[in-house]
């Protein structure tokens, strides 16, 4: 039940990014150029779910489990740091430059030709680089110790 | 100046309340955050049981514009870069969600949603760098 329901999320989920014009790059770089012709349809995207997602997660915060069972996993990170502030640095200069980010370039892969793939390998690429590291400095610090 | 030519805020606000309603129901049915980048990122650090679910959600994603493309035609795209600057915001992107700790969905919706001045500080970040990224391209480089 639980892996049906995360199936039919997903798939709504990729049906909000198609219909609100994420899935297309230019639409996207339009939203992030404020220097020439201004395309603000993408902060109406945000402000929807956003909307929604107000109502939701306090909602959340009354019930002690989810529906399906389990606990409702919320992170509980609240520090703002280097590595979090540079991430995101890198991901914006990521997303300005091809006008993908990762939820729109994997609702694209089976329907966009070659350059949404592209984009999805070297992502996943670099997210692969990232556990890599993590591994070595994780090892590091067991050796340390 | 506004492109009141490619302006779309019916169709993006539906979009965007379509997206909400995604985040609720894996919020309150699977007690789960819908985060693209963690979702993917971590099928990358396979730990046992904590996979089926990825991949169910990462397929429901995929398979969206299949069904989509069943009830009517699918809306044209376009995409500018080449495969060279394809790589290298693949590579960024990647690179800095997981860094970052999430992506538009994780931060800038789900965070955000939560009021979290983690989520606030990253989605400023990731914005400002795409709006200083593609002024660069579109109006310093060419």
């Amino acid at each position: 039940m639980q892996l049906l329901m995360a199936l039919l999320t997903g798939l709504i989920f990729g049906l909000g990014l198609i219909i609100s014009g994420m899935t297309d790059p230019s639409k996207v770089i339009g939203f992030l150029d404020l220097a020439g012709k201004w395309d603000p349809s993408l902060a109406f995207v945000m402000g929807g779910a956003i909307l929604v997602g107000l109502f939701a997660f306090r909602f959340a915060a009354t019930r002690k489990q989810a529906i399906l069972g389990g606990p409702i996993r919320l992170t509980t990170m609240r520090h703002i740091d280097r590595r979090l502030v540079l991430g995101a640095l890198a991901f914006g200069a990521g997303w300005g430059l091809a006008g993908y980010c990762p939820g729109p370039a994997l609702a694209s892969l089976a329907t966009g030709g070659s350059k949404p793939l592209i984009f999805t390998i070297a992502m996943l690429a670099g997210m692969a680089i990232f556990e890599i590291r993590e591994r070595i400095t994780r090892l590091a610090a067991k050796k340390a110790a | 100046m506004i492109d009141l030519e490619h302006f779309t805020p019916w169709s993006s606000l539906a979009g965007g309340l379509l997206i909400g309603v995604a985040t609720a129901m894996f919020l309150l049915f699977n007690g789960r955050i819908a985060g693209i980048s963690g979702i993917v990122g971590g099928l990358l650090r396979p730990i046992a049981g904590d996979i089926g679910w990825r991949i169910a959600f990462v397929a429901g994603l995929a398979g969206a514009p299949l069904v989509y493309g069943l009830a009517a035609g699918l809306p044209l795209v376009h995409v500018d870069a080449d495969i060279a600057t394809l790589v290298v915001a693949g590579l960024l992107v990647g690179l800095g969600t997981r860094y970052g700790s999430g992506c538009t969905s994780g931060h800038g919706v789900c965070g955000l949603s939560q009021l979290s001045p983690r989520s606030v500080a990253a989605t400023a970040a990731f914005m400002l760098a795409g709006f200083v990224t593609v002024f660069i391209v579109r109006h310093l480089i060419v």
